[in-house]
């Protein structure tokens, strides 16, 4: 790879700050989105009837109301589908259209083409379905007390926690509750189907998964792969629930493109958005440990129960994320950390950056505090006496040995450029003074790993071209989502040709130029299409060296690629000139590139292996106050120093390190998803469902990334993963609010405060701990 | 008739359009311009943010989802594509935004960029506060913000001046079987009313966009009051203030900030700018939802509904006006003319607090408005009234009755406070369950008495 002193000659190498490649064309409107792509004439748009209810069987259904409004061009049921009616992501039989049994509110039932989107939601209120209803299961508890799961139960155990519990000379249990949380990408799911030649069909699909899609497609339609094309320039926001959830979407376009031989749009409003596609998942933790007088935890039991929803979709994955996560920096000795994927009537939740991982820490962090409270010690002092260390605590209760461990050095680092123990003395001083207002401060590390845990997915393709006129064209797996993944790839390629990233052309990802890709997601992105694009363009620079060699009568090993020319001896070419004779010579400009991640494994049975290639580490402190009279609370300061390894733009690191953390605020503070007893999601909207706004990010917010800290793994030019590991960051919020509770009472109780920490949660909270603290007022 | 704008320096005829389109479907369906999106369709998201600038010249950033195309008559439209050309520089604030990396995944930030455009132009000084309002009605969930406030920030440039043209008014705009009238006059309004009695009031249409922009639904008749001059009155005279029922929040504040500061505070947390650039007190108030924010203000300012029908005016106090669940006093054919708030006398203690999810842009959970009247550290007189805390705003007897006559100390503050469980009982649901209203009513009490003491300690979270 290249050395730093060329990098800095070229414009737009990797390790600079270059601007995302649609900059501009986002602030102008120019940006395409597929709802803003040019109508074909004929163009037919899509509505969805839903179920109204959370369990029932579908007596009947009338159609033909709906069928006979003008303008209407199908209305389809599941008895339609010429293929499969099933898009499950992992294990089978999760239809597109109900089958006879509808499973939540808001469950699909008919999909409907017409002239115009009014034209069919109108269509869509004609039909008439009538059900028998059934008795639902709506919530996590019901759900385990049945034993009723999407999926087995997961388990991962080292050593003897039981005996490790009750050997250690302190014991505790507790419980403790995180909620789910919608995606709220700004862009809600569409897909645009346009029927081609032969029933082949062209999908544009707004998704983080286009091979899934295609296979999505193509089992719907009952044809074979090849017939199949998904492409995507770019969506407007992702966040895991463009993963899976999308393919639903972009089948029932190609569905009902198909029935009608006419390209048909399927865009859902928000409300269909956010009432039929899924979410983070809640979880319900419950817990008992052992640990010794500094709070060191010698055995540990944790039950995850997570609410899967209707289906099982990728929750599997998501729990085995939630109990890879559950020691965060904490070596676990003896541990047993069980899951169950809850089946409820409820829709289906997904994937959600961090995958489960924030959820197993909701779990790991609320044990530290438990034991801090115990001890009547400093929760920051369990924190340290329970870091992964060098030794015999190096490896994870999976199995994974910590070989990159940074969590002492991060949190030291922090701790000191912010003055730590100044601030916690500020903030209980502050508390002393304040009957009304209360502070709370927290810091917690983060490690994250990376990878996606089942080591299939861990590799990626790319397509490159060089023109004869030295430009240059690059396609890989990897989506769009605003995460700048497209800009960092072109950067890798521009440092490997060493050319100008002007040169580079970022194209649409479609999967008829890069087959059987993986989803972009599991913060994998630039680790691996950035990998597969640089073998790619390595392959065509090392042919383009040979020529030069030739034509310059050198050494290969003479031939240097420098500033956008070739360089031998005191000659030189320009990268266009070679391009040009590379032709001439009758050598291949074009080269696919493939990458997969090296020294990776999992044992499914045992639950242990070496699932990620490495671990990504951070810090956060945060500070809030809280209105113990209303329980209204904000963050005051929030003070972050992450690691990207040797980051390949921090500029977009910067951006997604802080977008992560309000993102994740957000998930513990404000944003609230409330089910009525009837199982209706009632905060579907923007107007009910509270996402933060600019004024709840913390006034002083510093965000630093860790300096020289390449990749000890040799990643892709030394960088480290950035999608999630930020999120995880913004549980020092969530933390430092208890922390605010706790001093209400103090500090003599621990908090009954789950997430989400809203201001009702919070009060409420408040008003139980001054009633175990027997503090009335 | 048809209706007469400017487009991004073009001026539009409109004729051809149904009047209940929205103004997002006309500009990316008819007009083809996709740089503006649909985020949310219920104006809480602002991707379809535009900036109008109104006949007198000022510039206003306002959602286009909620906005129907006969309520673009006589503006001047500027939308994202207006505000550069593919070959020319880009605007200043479309600059900082590149320069800040303030765009992700873009699908927010036409919105953004306009709702800032607007806020550029109306030459205020750009601080976080100003920032922070000026964005409150758009969503990111990219960037986390900080690249976009400092977008704002860097933002130097005056004001253009364009003095916008004058274009004739049109007062009846229809398209098929469906109306839009805009009438100029009040005794046109009432006539009007009269005359199509199912046809739907609209002021700025906030509530009532919704059912376009969400709903899909056509309206068939609209009455516009958005061009009577007589509804259009802010008017300040010995004693009293009056507000046309068609004064904009963005309108009223002026007059409200040197009234009642509280209930002025209060009104900038009622949506965004782009909702309060629309949005009037008439529309909340004949709304007459138990969670609008005004409401329980007005109740406790003893402020008195003007209402004109056919047989003329009468005069409703407010706190008779909401008589249940979204019902209010107006008898089919009287429409509401004006509001008029008495003028706190100065030593009056007058409080407005909103508790809600989130700070910005959020619909109440509880809404709590108290005038206290006190005089030798006794409390002489008390209006209470709350939102959110029954089917319909309402005074708090039980509470008013444990505080007048009372000595104004801490005692009678939190007898006062629960004394409020005997007046009402409300409702749990998704914005909060019953025992948080409760509790978070008879506190608010509490915060009330300290905030009344100059020398007590902060009690809200956004002071510090
Ligand atoms: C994103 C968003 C945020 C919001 N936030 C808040 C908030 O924080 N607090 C809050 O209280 N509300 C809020 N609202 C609700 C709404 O904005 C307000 O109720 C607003 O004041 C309505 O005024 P309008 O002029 O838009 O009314 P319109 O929608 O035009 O009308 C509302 C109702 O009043 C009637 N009406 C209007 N004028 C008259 C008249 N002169 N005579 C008789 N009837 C009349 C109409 O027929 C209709 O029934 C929000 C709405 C949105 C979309
Ligand atoms: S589309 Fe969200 S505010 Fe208009
Ligand atoms: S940049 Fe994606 S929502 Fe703002």
């Amino acid at each position: 790879m290249s050395t730093a002193r060329q990098m800095d000659q070229i414009k737009g190498g990797v390790h600079t700050d270059v601007r995302h490649d649609s900059a501009v064309n986002h602030v102008t409107g120019r940006s395409v989105f597929i709802d803003d792509m040019p109508n074909v004439p004929g163009t037919l748009h899509g509505a969805l009837v839903k179920s109204p209810h959370a369990h029932a069987v579908i007596k009947s259904i009338d159609l033909n109301a709906a069928r006979e409004l003008t303008g209407v061009h199908a209305v389809l049921v599941a008895d339609d589908i010429p293929g499969r009616n099933d898009v499950a992501p992992i294990f089978e039989d999760e239809p597109i259209l109900a089958k006879g049994l509808v499973e939540y509110i808001g469950h699909p039932i008919a999909a409907i083409a017409a002239d115009s989107m009014d034209i069919a939601r109108a269509a869509a209120s004609m039909v008439v379905v009538e059900y028998e209803e059934l008795e639902p299961v709506l919530t996590i508890d019901e759900a385990l007390e049945r034993e009723s799961y999407t999926s087995p139960p997961q388990i991962m155990r080292r050593g003897d926690s039981a005996r490790g519990i009750s050997d250690a000379p302190h014991q505790i249990s507790g419980e403790v509750r995180c909620g789910g949380q919608d995606h709220f990408y700004l862009e809600s799911h569409i897909a645009l189907a346009v029927p081609q030649e032969d029933r082949d069909m062209l999908v544009y699909s707004s998704t983080q998964h286009p091979t899934e899609v295609q296979h999505g497609v193509a089992t719907v339609l009952g044809l074979p792969v090849n017939a199949v094309t998904t492409e995507i320039r770019r969506m407007g926001g992702g966040f895991g629930g463009k993963e899976s959830q999308s393919t639903i979407i972009a089948a029932l376009a190609a569905l009902m493109a198909d029935k009608t031989r006419q390209p048909v749009k399927l865009r859902l409003a928000r409300d269909d958005d956010m009432v039929i596609t899924g979410k983070r998942h809640d979880f319900l933790f419950r817990y008992e440990v052992g640990f010794d007088d500094t709070g060191r935890i010698e055995g540990i039991d944790i039950l995850m129960a997570s609410r899967a929803g209707n289906v099982a979709d990728l929750s599997s994955s998501v729990l085995v994320r939630a109990l890879c996560h559950g020691d965060n920096a904490y070596y676990l000795p003896n541990a047993h950390i069980h899951g169950y994927p809850c089946k409820t009537n409820t829709v289906s939740n997904t994937g959600f950056r961090g995958f489960g991982g924030p959820q197993g820490m909701v779990a790991i962090e609320t044990v530290i505090d438990h034991i801090a409270q115990d001890l009547g010690t400093d929760s920051d002092d369990v924190r340290r006496a329970n870091y992964y260390d060098t030794g015999d605590r190096d490896t994870t209760h999976y199995g994974q040995k910590v070989t990159d461990n940074i969590i002492t050095e991060i949190v030291d680092s922090l701790s000191r450029e912010i003055d730590y123990p100044a601030r916690k003395a500020a903030v209980a001083a502050f508390n002393q003074e304040n009957t009304i207002l209360k502070k709370g401060i927290a810091l917690m590390p983060v490690k994250f790993g990376i990878s996606f845990n089942l080591p299939t997915l861990n590799q990626a393709g790319a397509l490159v071209h060089v023109y004869t006129d030295g430009s240059v064209h690059l396609n890989h797996g990897g989506t769009e989502m605003g995460q700048g993944l497209y800009i960092k790839v072109a950067q890798v390629v521009a440092s490997t040709f060493q050319i100008d990233i002007d040169n580079v052309k970022i194209s649409s990802t479609n999967t008829a130029k890069v087959p059987n890709t993986s989803a972009t997601a599991a913060s994998s992105g630039s680790d691996l299409n950035g990998m597969a694009a640089h073998d790619a363009a390595t392959q065509i620079r090392d042919r383009m060296a040979g020529v030069a060699a030739e034509h310059f009568e050198v050494d290969e090993s003479e031939i240097e690629f420098r500033n956008n020319r070739i360089y031998a001896r005191n000659d030189s070419l320009s990268f266009a000139e070679l391009a040009q004779l590379t032709w001439e010579h009758r050598v291949s400009l074009s080269a696919t590139g493939f990458y997969s991640t090296p020294d990776i494994s999992w044992d499914d049975e045992t639950m242990t292996g070496r699932p990620f290639y490495y671990f990504s580490y951070g810090a956060c402190v945060s500070e809030v106050v809280i209105d113990t009279l209303t329980g209204e609370n904000r963050v005051l300061r929030s003070d972050i120093l992450q690691d990207c390894g040797r980051s390949l733009n921090p500029a977009i690191d910067l951006g997604q390190i802080e977008g992560a953390f309000v993102q994740g605020m957000g998930w513990l503070t404000m944003e609230e998803l409330w089910w009525d007893e009837k199982g209706a999601l009632r905060t579907h909207g923007p107007s009910t469902y509270k996402i933060p706004g600019s004024r709840d990010v913390p006034p002083e917010f510093n965000v630093h990334i860790l300096e020289d800290a390449p990749n000890r793994e040799p990643t892709i030019f030394r960088s480290k993963a950035i999608g999630e590991p930020p999120l995880m960051l913004a549980l020092s919020v969530w933390l430092a609010l208890r922390d605010a509770v706790a001093s209400v009472g103090g500090h003599g109780h621990l908090p009954n405060l789950d997430a989400p920490a809203t201001a009702e949660a919070v009060l409420m909270a408040v008003a139980d701990i001054q009633e175990r603290a027997g503090d009335g007022t | 008739m048809p209706v007469r704008f400017q487009l991004n320096g073009i001026l539009i005829e409109e004729s051809e359009v149904p009047p209940s389109m929205t103004v997002l479907d006309y500009l990316r369906e008819s007009e083809g311009l996709k740089g503006t999106k649909e985020g949310c369709a219920e104006g809480d998201c602002g991707a379809c943010t535009i900036a109008v600038q109104l006949p007198q010249g000022n510039v206003e950033a306002v959602n286009s989802c909620l906005m129907l195309v006969p309520q673009l008559d006589g503006l001047s439209v500027t939308t994202v594509e207006g505000l550069s050309q593919p070959d020319s520089p880009l605007h200043p604030v479309q600059r900082a935004f590149v320069d800040n990396h303030a765009a992700q995944c873009g699908f927010c930030t036409p919105g953004f960029v306009m709702a800032l455009f607007a806020f550029e132009q109306s030459g205020e000084a750009a601080t976080a506060e100003t920032v922070h309002e000026a964005i409150a009605g758009n969503l990111c969930r990219c960037t986390g913000y900080r690249p976009i406030v400092d977008a704002a920030m860097s933002v130097d440039c005056v004001p253009e001046k364009h003095v916008p043209p004058a274009l004739e008014h049109s007062s009846h705009y229809t398209d098929g079987d469906e109306d839009f009238f805009a009438p100029t006059t009040l005794t046109e309004l009432v006539k009007l009313r009269l005359e199509h009695p199912n046809a739907y009031v609209y002021a700025g249409g906030t509530d009532l966009g919704m059912r376009a922009s969400k709903d899909r639904e056509s309206y068939g008749r609209v009455i516009s009051t958005s061009h009577v001059s007589e509804l259009k009155r802010v008017e300040q005279s010995d004693g009293s203030v009056t507000l046309g029922a068609a004064v904009t929040y963005t309108d009223a504040l002026p007059v409200l900030d040197e009234i009642a500061p509280s209930f002025a505070e209060l009104v900038r947390r009622i949506g965004s700018r782009q909702i309060r650039n629309l949005g009037t007190i008439g529309g909340n108030v004949c709304n007459a939802s138990p969670i609008g924010d005004t409401p329980p203000c007005l109740i406790a300012l003893n402020a008195v509904m003007i209402v004109h029908g056919p047989k003329g005016q009468r005069e409703i106090p407010a706190e008779e006006f909401f008589i249940d669940y979204r019902k209010t006093a107006l008898n089919p054919d009287e429409i509401l003319e004006a509001l008029r708030i008495p003028l706190p006398q100065p030593d009056m203690l007058f409080r407005a607090y909103k508790i809600s999810k989130r700070f910005d842009q959020d619909i109440s959970a509880v809404v709590g408005a108290f005038a206290l009247e006190v005089e030798d550290g006794m409390v002489k007189s008390a209006r209470v009234a709350f939102g959110g805390m029954a089917a319909t705003p309402a005074r708090a007897n039980a509470c008013e009755n444990a505080l007048i006559g009372k000595p104004w100390v801490f005692e009678t503050a939190i007898a006062a406070g629960t004394a409020i469980s005997g007046d009402f009982t409300p409702l749990t649901d998704f914005r909060a369950s019953e025992d948080y209203r409760m509790r978070v009513a008879s506190n608010l009490l509490r915060r009330l008495y300290h905030d009344s003491d100059e020398n007590d300690f902060v009690t809200e979270v956004m002071s510090l």
